[in-house]
């Protein structure tokens, strides 16, 4: 619910905004600063409009004298006035260099207040907590407390408080939910910390917003955040065991994610890590960019780069198709 | 290596042809020809002006770079330039405008202006004048130079670790980075001195600090700013070399170090750099407003303490651009405070420049439409900079479109509209031909409109969740129209650059010669011919106030008194020394990018000793140009 008081604040913004919204965004996935969902994202917001008034007040002033002085005191043809060469008017000098001080006052007390408040890790005992790990070019989600792991969704109870726990592995990298949340960055040898919450459900785009190398530009994450029932059933998914292997194909599906993909999926070798597949069947995006069905999974499978520039997977374009559809079966299968 | 001899020995020919064959006045003619006294030049004047040119080339380069960036980005899902590729090229445009372009530019109008505002014969150390040049040249070419020997850097214009470390970015491309702006970078630092120097010794008598033209007030401060800022960035360049090259691990967090402190050093560096390339378009603002206001510069003095103090500010807050580093709301808030300090100080220059118009009889000349556009779109830049001074707000726009609008509202806006100001400006001062009225006044208005457009829907980009250095973008998220935009006001700066091109051009081939003081000037410039003698002033003039040109053509004066008789001049004489260190750098530049046992960095380093020794030891104490010579000079100007 948005309130009335904050409402009037965002009234100007969308003024100017009525043109560049209307019609644009036609898909369910959210992503706008302007928009948010999150109580991190509204006190985000909150101070974007007021320093954008404040501002926009001394922009009507330059403007107005401006505009005043261009047409008063233009140059008319015929006529060769010499102006009074002045010196300067301390008054005026120091008018405008109090006003600008006390409305920067009024600006920066806010935004103490805000920077300090948003940095205090949540205190509520439901808070979770979410150990993020960005890597070239995906995201690696882990409920420590749950035992859950994941990557490219971060699946989030709304209402709730989420702790995350920013770890970097290789480059830096920028997290960022911009209908939520603003960014923390990803910084290799240091831990971040960021509180997160959505106030509704649904499906919030993230981005990666730190030039971490040819697929930065594809490095995106999504936020589904659904009530506390959807969630725990969520939770009750991922912790099951994997579904079993039935048909003959998944099965010869499985012999060859043993031969080919284990190395890096299962963490069996330390150095070159991908995400874990275990659940893959849930996920909605291949690669945090293809939409989920076997068309694009093969395509992805053939040939990674050709989707996500810079990607560290191999290509599998050595299988025969039959192969590649076993493969296919059994990854759609892990549920 | 073997690509470079081929280069060489081609020019040797070609001078050959051009020259009229090898025989014994090759020498002799070569000595005599137009491009030898070019390459050889002491002159500030001529200084300026290979500044002004090359960095303007630079700029066409950065310009086609930003071109190919938009057209990747018109629609959604583009495979145009995908990848590595878009990074090559958002990398080389940044640090192409910033430190191949916009600084060099600035170089070229203090080379061109300063001394003459100041009643100079020239600046203090000529020879170190021509070396920063060719430093600066020597470096520009060999980061360009990438794009053919093993791809360009694509790591940021930021270059941030550990992504710019050999792990990431194998191959030679962060290398021509880090070489280049280390060559390029000693370059500016002895720039910055040679100017600090000129500015407190070389003042024509009676020019008292407080009577110098703010133009000059502004290059004094950026000198200071480039002498504190530069050295970091080198410190940093240098420790990123020793990472790369010789497998030191300052920046790698796996043995102990840190990718911080690289943005820590960087930004020390970066965020007065951008005071530096904006203060001198304050000052361009200042003489140019002034001039075509008909009046004395509104508050001179609040000006000038403006200036210091943003220039003081300005490293105060460089954790500004690591909000989201993490490193606590304590040091975010303490930044963001000083942040917002400066908006006083640039306010105050705003509200003067409007009270310098107020009152005057505006003529709407090229040049003062350039600063008239200047005012709004630099105010916007300004808006959006003490936005961006609040943290929880600078979450969601950091390295955000958000932020590359901004940059660019006060980069394209305040620098660059400067630049071209500064150019219509002193073109006749420089060049001796004016610059045409009417071509100029398409180029603003093109310039204007495309910059706009282009830039102003990148605000809301950012706003609606595109990260910055994205070579794509998903349909249907609300960023296709605003793209689409943006990439279509392209179009109006590509024209405006070429109207200027043609206007150049134009300038060379039909303008007539200018007059002194086309513009009815205020400061010491004006009084002498366009372009001035080599030795600019025949008697050095005593100032007897701010503005002094005006001061005495109001006093019913037609040339500035002199301070001294008419005596025999002293002036430095050309060198070759000064391009032949700068080769030596180049080739030792290229010999560590190599690596291979760095026999050509080895090789280059010895040249540049070797140039070092010759200059020592040389006995040339110049030349001097007596009063009957200036006297027939004279004549020939008023006849």
């Amino acid at each position: 619910m948005v309130s009335r008081q904050r409402m009037w604040r965002v009234l100007p913004v969308f003024a100017l905004l009525a043109l560049a919204l209307s019609g644009c965004s036609n898909s369910k996935v959210e992503m706008n600063v302007l928009d948010p969902h999150g109580s991190a994202g509204e006190k985000q917001l909150d101070l974007i409009n007021w320093s954008f008034i404040l501002m926009l007040a001394v922009f009507a002033v330059v403007t107005t004298i401006y505009i005043y002085v261009l047409i008063r005191y233009r140059k008319r043809k015929g006529i060769d006035r010499m102006p009074e060469q002045v010196h300067g008017n301390t008054v005026l000098e120091i008018v405008w260099t109090v006003i600008p001080i006390i409305l920067l006052a009024i600006l920066a007390v806010p935004t103490v207040s805000t920077t300090f408040d948003l940095s205090e890790k949540p205190k509520t005992k439901d808070a979770i907590r979410v150990v993020v790990t960005g890597h070239q070019y995906w995201w690696e989600f882990e409920y420590p407390d749950l035992g859950i792991k994941t990557a490219q969704e971060l699946h989030i109870p709304v209402g709730r408080k989420v702790d995350l726990e920013i770890h970097g592995k290789d480059v830096l990298h920028s997290f960022w939910v911009p209908s939520l949340q603003g960014k923390t960055d990803v910084v290799p040898g240091r831990v971040n910390h960021m509180t997160l919450d959505a106030d509704k459900p649904g499906v919030y785009q993230g981005k990666c917003a730190e030039l971490c190398g040819a697929g930065h530009a594809l490095m995106d994450f999504k936020v589904i955040a659904s009530n506390d029932a959807d969630f725990n059933k969520w939770v009750a998914e991922m912790k099951a065991p994997p579904a079993p292997v039935t048909t003959a194909s998944e099965k010869k599906g499985e012999q060859l994610f043993q031969q080919n993909c284990m190395g890096c999926h299962a963490g069996i070798n330390p150095n070159v890590q991908g995400p874990d597949l275990n659940k893959f069947g849930t996920r909605t995006t291949i690669a945090g960019v293809l939409p989920h069905d076997e068309q694009h999974l093969k395509q992805w499978l053939h040939n990674p780069q050709a989707v996500k520039p810079g990607a560290l997977m191999p290509k599998i374009n050595y299988l025969q198709p039959d192969e590649i559809q076993a493969l296919t079966d059994y990854l759609m299968s892990r549920k | 290596m073997g690509t470079l001899i081929v280069l060489i020995v081609f020019a040797l020919f070609l001078t050959a042809i051009l020259t009229g064959g090898y025989n014994k006045t090759f020498l002799e003619r070569v000595k005599n020809s137009k491009v030898w006294d070019w390459l050889t030049t002491v002159d500030h004047k001529k200084i300026g002006i290979l500044y002004f040119l090359s960095g303007f080339f630079f700029f066409l380069v950065g310009g086609i770079e930003a071109l190919f960036m938009r057209l990747q980005l018109v629609v959604p899902h583009n495979d145009l330039f995908v990848g590595d590729t878009f990074n090559e090229l958002l990398t080389m445009h940044g640090t192409t405008m910033i430190f191949m372009a916009a600084m060099p530019m600035i170089f070229g109008l203090m080379n061109a202006v300063v001394p003459l505002q100041i009643g100079a014969r020239d600046v203090a150390f000529p020879f170190v004048n021509a070396l920063g040049f060719w430093l600066f040249f020597a470096g520009g070419l060999l980061m360009n130079l990438s794009w053919i020997f093993g791809g360009a850097p694509d790591a940021g214009w930021t270059s941030y670790t550990s992504l710019a470390l050999n792990n990431y970015s194998p191959g030679p491309g962060v290398d021509f980075y880090v070489l280049g702006l280390q060559i390029a970078g000693i370059g500016t630092l002895i720039g910055g001195l040679n100017f600090m120097a000129t500015i407190i010794n070389l003042r024509a008598p009676g020019m008292t600090f407080l009577r110098m033209p703010m133009f000059t007030w502004t290059s004094f401060v950026t000198s200071t700013i480039i002498l504190f800022a530069f050295p970091p960035l080198t410190v940093a360049l240098l420790l990123l070399m020793f990472d790369r090259l010789f497998g030191s691990h300052f920046f790698d967090y796996t043995m102990g170090g840190s990718a911080v402190i690289w943005e820590h050093l960087f930004w020390i560096f970066g965020h007065p750099e951008v005071y530096i390339v904006i203060l001198p378009a304050f000052g361009v603002m200042s003489e140019v407003i002034s001039t075509f206001s008909r009046k004395r510069l509104f508050g001179y003095t609040s000006m000038v303490f403006a200036t210091v103090l943003i220039a003081f500010l300005s490293f105060m807050v460089w954790v500004h651009h690591m909000f989201t580093v993490g490193l606590g709301p304590v040091s975010n808030s303490i930044f963001a405070v000083a942040t917002m300090a400066i908006a006083v100080p640039t306010g105050i220059k705003v509200f003067n420049w409007l009270f310098t118009m107020w009152g005057g009889e505006i003529r709407f000349t090229t040049a003062m439409l350039f600063a008239i556009g200047f005012i709004p779109t630099f105010v916007m830049g300004g808006m959006t900079g003490v936005m961006l001074a609040a943290p929880p707000a600078d979450f969601q726009y950091q390295d955000s479109y958000f932020v590359v609008a901004h940059f660019h509202y006060v980069l394209v806006g305040g620098t660059v509209m400067g630049l071209f100001a500064g150019a219509y400006y002193w073109w006749p001062k420089m060049f001796g031909k004016m610059l045409n009225e009417t071509i100029g006044k398409i180029h603003f208005w093109t310039f204007l409109i495309g910059f706009h457009l282009t830039f102003f829907p990148q605000h809301f980009l950012g706003l609606f969740g595109m990260p910055r250095r994205v070579f794509t973008y998903q349909p249907g998220m609300g960023l296709d129209s605003l793209n689409l935009i943006s990439t279509i006001g392209v179009v109006g700066m590509a024209i405006g650059t070429i109207a200027f091109l043609y206007n150049i051009y134009w300038s060379f081939k039909k303008a007539a010669p200018a007059p002194a003081d086309p513009w009815d000037g205020r400061t010491l410039e004006w009084a002498i011919s366009s372009p001035p003698p080599v030795y600019n002033f025949a008697q050095l003039p005593l100032v007897r106030g701010y503005d002094a040109w005006w001061m005495e053509k109001q006093a019913g004066n037609k040339s500035l008194p002199p301070a001294e008789p008419l005596g025999s001049i002293h002036m430095p004489s050309s060198s070759f020394i000064p391009i032949l260190m700068a080769l030596g750098f180049f080739i030792a530049g290229f010999g560590f990018i190599f690596r291979g046992d760095f026999v050509g960095a080895i090789i280059g380093l010895v040249l540049v000793i070797v140039c070092l020794f010759l200059r020592s030891f040389d006995r040339d104490h110049g030349y001097h140009i007596e009063p009957d010579e200036i006297e027939e000079t004279n004549k020939g100007v008023q006849a």
